[in-house]
């Protein structure tokens, strides 16, 4: 296939994922701003969700401070903030205009609806509860047009192609939420845990669709080291960083399997994954957790560049 | 324009037989089961995005060409006739285009002025003496025909260089069998969803010889932004190649190739629907970043075919068209079968002085034009208007064709006010390969939805059709 064409699938998902994400880190902060300053303390949190969005510095370019209306505003509509939830679908629908032939009509659907249903909040919401619509409305986007690739793609390069892009980004979005809430992970010798952190390990959770899960997986109430697991080392929980691993491993496989040929990008991600299976949760506390999850950042962009190097020029 | 040939009802209002059954329905369909269907119709457009771009207008970057739920109808003894007319015509386009890069035998024998060939900024030198593969330059033609009775049909326009539409042919088929069912249980009507498959029967047929035996065809675009890309990629997706872009591709050795993700793939026909002005930056404009640098030496080297072939627009200019009639009895030694519109070259004197004596009832247009721009339509002109495009065609009237203002045939169409006849005109495809040449029975029907009115291009406020070719 098209370099092009592999490379507007990656991009085209990895925008889609990302704009689900964005709407639930919104969700989870409108929850905790919500709550009493005695609950959750004195801590910014809208300060906080545009530090787990990644794009604190573009945002305090544009504004002073850090409060509702502004990174509402910032996060789900800017059009000067190219990773917006506007932004994401505007650029996936080009990225979708650009491959029509490569998208299923279910999955062009998906995408050209969410960008035709986006012209409908020009300026933003104009309420708290039209916000809530809208973020529930990105989420369900994200589900149907995900769904669509699920059930609709034939399963050749065009549909693996795709799936990295998914997996890729919804790595780094897990990565980024744990490298901004680490410190309130780490082991109770640490810090003093009380109602303050549970709330925040509770959004934490929320950010990746996992609250019910966790419950499911540990029986317990909320632990910090148990939340850790879960979004890093548990293969059972989607959006960890070993089940994006798995299923990285498995495309690029697939992708390998095909071409008939081997690459850089799927050595590294084999790399990636070992490590992953190799470590358990005390060795990474005790070499620290901010440093294995910075590394992995870092790791996944080179997995990024490969896989760009390797496939989509 | 009154006295119009009404497809449905002649002249005299006595229903044709081609429209009987189509008749008795639009007597029985209540109005707001009329206007249901059309409203759903264009939610269905809308959702598969079919749109078009209109150039200069900002806000409407992407619009729906209007879709009309009414059949247009053409009897299968009318469909023989016109099939008949139109491969003619083509083998006569692609004979002259043939000659004229190459023996220049027509110009010899003085059928057709040299300097309205070699003055014409559409005539590429680049092309003279250079063989394409299997003769042909023009491989994919979307004719336009008019009616102005019952037995006439008019060529207006051979569009022999990237004509587009054919995706309207075949979604509009699509909504119509979705939206209408109980139509097509009434009629017998030919099918049109083969045509990507003769299309790609054709681009197969003209690879180079040196390709190999599953020649690797692509179909070339300008790009997201340009008006026709849907159709582009509805193409591409429909013949199941790749929808390449220039920067898809480069040349090596003046051989063609793709970037995949597997590496470089030798591209051998190339279906351009790009000018040939972007085409190559080395050999035409060199401000195109729509092309691909060195394709014309891999054209020229013969180790890539293009569909269709550069250089055909010289047969597109409407000065060169009036000649078309003499073209046809030179080459095939044949009456043509389809008419000519009459046509004053305002290039010849006397035609100028008779255009200029008789402006407020001709349709004059630009020899170069398309798509409906820059022309006079002298019947509903103001007197301005006629006054201004007098000095203009007084200055260049070397860039000026006029014709007499035709009385386009009519069908019911859905307006506000119900069913009323609308004029429209007929854009069939036609295919020639190495083997053979294929048409679609139908096309792409324009329709004209203002009242009276004779511009039928989608860029003017045009709608379109679903056109049914009948059995018998």
């Amino acid at each position: 296939m098209l370099s092009r064409t592999a490379d507007n699938l990656f991009w085209l998902s990895r925008y889609v994922e990302r704009a689900e994400y964005l709407a639930r880190i919104l969700d989870a902060t409108q929850r905790l701003s919500a709550l009493p300053i005695a609950y959750v303390g004195e801590s910014n949190e809208w300060e906080s969700a545009v530090l787990t969005a990644g794009c604190a510095a573009a945002f305090f370019r544009t504004y002073d401070e850090a409060n509702e209306q502004n990174v509402t505003d910032f996060l789900a509509f800017s059009n000067a903030n190219t990773s917006s939830i506007r932004s994401c679908f505007e650029l996936a629908r080009s990225n979708a205009r650009g491959v029509r032939t490569a998208l299923t009509i279910e999955m062009w659907e998906a995408i050209n609806g969410a960008w035709l249903e986006l012209k409908r909040y020009g300026n933003g919401a104009s309420s708290r509860e039209e916000l809530s619509r809208f973020l529930r409305w990105v989420q369900e986007t994200s589900l149907r047009y995900d769904g669509s690739a699920y059930r609709t793609m034939l399963r050749n390069d065009a549909y693996w192609f795709s799936r990295l892009g998914v997996y890729m980004e919804r790595a780094d979005n897990t990565a980024r939420l744990l490298d901004v809430k680490y410190h309130l992970l780490l082991p109770s010798n640490e810090r003093i845990g009380g109602p303050l952190d549970y709330f925040q390990w509770a959004a934490i959770l929320r950010s990746v669709s996992a609250l019910t899960s966790y419950h499911w997986v540990y029986r317990e109430s909320l632990k910090p080291w148990f939340i850790a697991d879960l979004l890093i080392l548990r293969e059972e929980m989607p959006r960890s960083l070993a089940s994006c691993y798995e299923a990285i491993v498995r495309n690029l496989d697939a992708i390998a399997g095909a071409y008939g040929r081997q690459g850089p990008a799927q050595r590294q991600a084999r790399g990636i994954r070992t490590r992953l299976q190799n470590s358990r949760m005390d060795g990474i506390f005790q070499r620290g957790l901010h440093e294995f999850i910075s590394e992995f950042i870092t790791e996944n962009n080179r997995l990024g560049s490969a896989i760009t190097e390797q496939f989509l020029l | 324009m009154t006295g119009a040939f009404d497809e449905m009802r002649g002249n005299n209002g006595r229903v044709r037989p081609a429209y009987g059954e189509l008749s008795h329905w639009l007597a029985e369909v209540p109005a707001d089961v009329l206007d249901y269907r059309r409203r759903e119709a264009e939610l269905l457009f809308r959702r598969i995005g079919i749109t078009f771009a209109v150039y200069g207008e900002a806000d409407a970057q992407e619009r729906l060409i209007p879709f009309d739920v009414i059949p247009r109808i053409i009897s299968g003894a009318e469909w023989q006739l016109l099939e008949k007319g139109l491969t003619q015509r083509v083998c006569a386009l692609n004979a002259f285009l043939n000659d004229i890069y190459g023996a220049r035998e027509i110009l010899r024998a003085g059928v057709v002025p040299d300097d309205l060939v070699f003055r014409n900024p559409a005539f590429r030198p680049e092309m003279s003496g250079q063989s394409v593969p299997h003769d042909i330059y023009v491989h994919i033609a979307g004719v336009d025909i008019v009616r102005v009775d019952a037995d006439t049909f008019y060529v207006l326009e051979d569009n022999a260089r990237t004509p587009s539409g054919v995706s309207y042919m075949l979604e509009n088929r699509e909504i119509m069998m979705r939206l209408f069912p109980e139509l097509f249980a009434r009629h017998r009507v030919a099918p049109v969803e083969n045509y990507p498959d003769e299309l790609l029967a054709t681009l197969k047929s003209i690879a180079p010889l040196s390709a190999s035996r599953e020649p690797t065809c692509v179909l070339l675009t300008p790009g997201v932004f340009n008006s026709a890309y849907y159709e582009h990629s509805f193409l591409a997706d429909k013949l199941g190649v790749e929808l390449v872009e220039g920067r898809d591709l480069f040349v090596k050795d003046e051989i063609v190739y793709m970037r995949t993700t597997q590496g470089p793939q030798r591209v051998d026909v190339i279906y351009r629907r790009i000018d040939d002005d972007f085409l190559d930056p080395l050999t035409f404009r060199p401000d195109s970043v729509l092309g691909l640098p060195g394709l014309m030496s891999a054209y020229q080297a013969g180790n890539v075919t293009l569909a269709n072939a550069v250089g055909t627009g010289i047969a597109d200019d409407k000065a060169v068209y009036s000649f078309m009639p003499e073209v046809v009895k030179f080459y095939l030694g044949e009456e043509p079968i389809l008419k000519n519109v009459p046509t004053w070259r305002c290039r010849e004197e006397e035609h100028l002085a008779y255009a200029l004596d008789h402006l407020h009832e001709l349709v004059v247009k630009e020899v170069h034009g398309s798509g409906g721009y820059g022309m006079l339509i002298g019947p509903i002109a103001s007197k301005a208007a006629i006054e201004q495009f007098r000095a203009k065609l007084k200055t260049a009237p070397k860039n000026f064709i006029a014709q007499p203002t035709l009385a386009l045939s009519t069908v019911p169409t859905c307006v506000e006010q119900g069913v009323a006849p609308r004029h429209l005109d007929l854009r069939p495809f036609v295919l020639t390969g190495r083997d053979r040449v294929r048409i679609v029975p139908g096309g792409l029907t324009r329709v004209a939805l203002n009242a009276g009115s004779l511009v039928v291009n989608s860029s003017q406020g045009g709608g379109t059709k679903d056109t049914w070719v009948l059995d018998g």
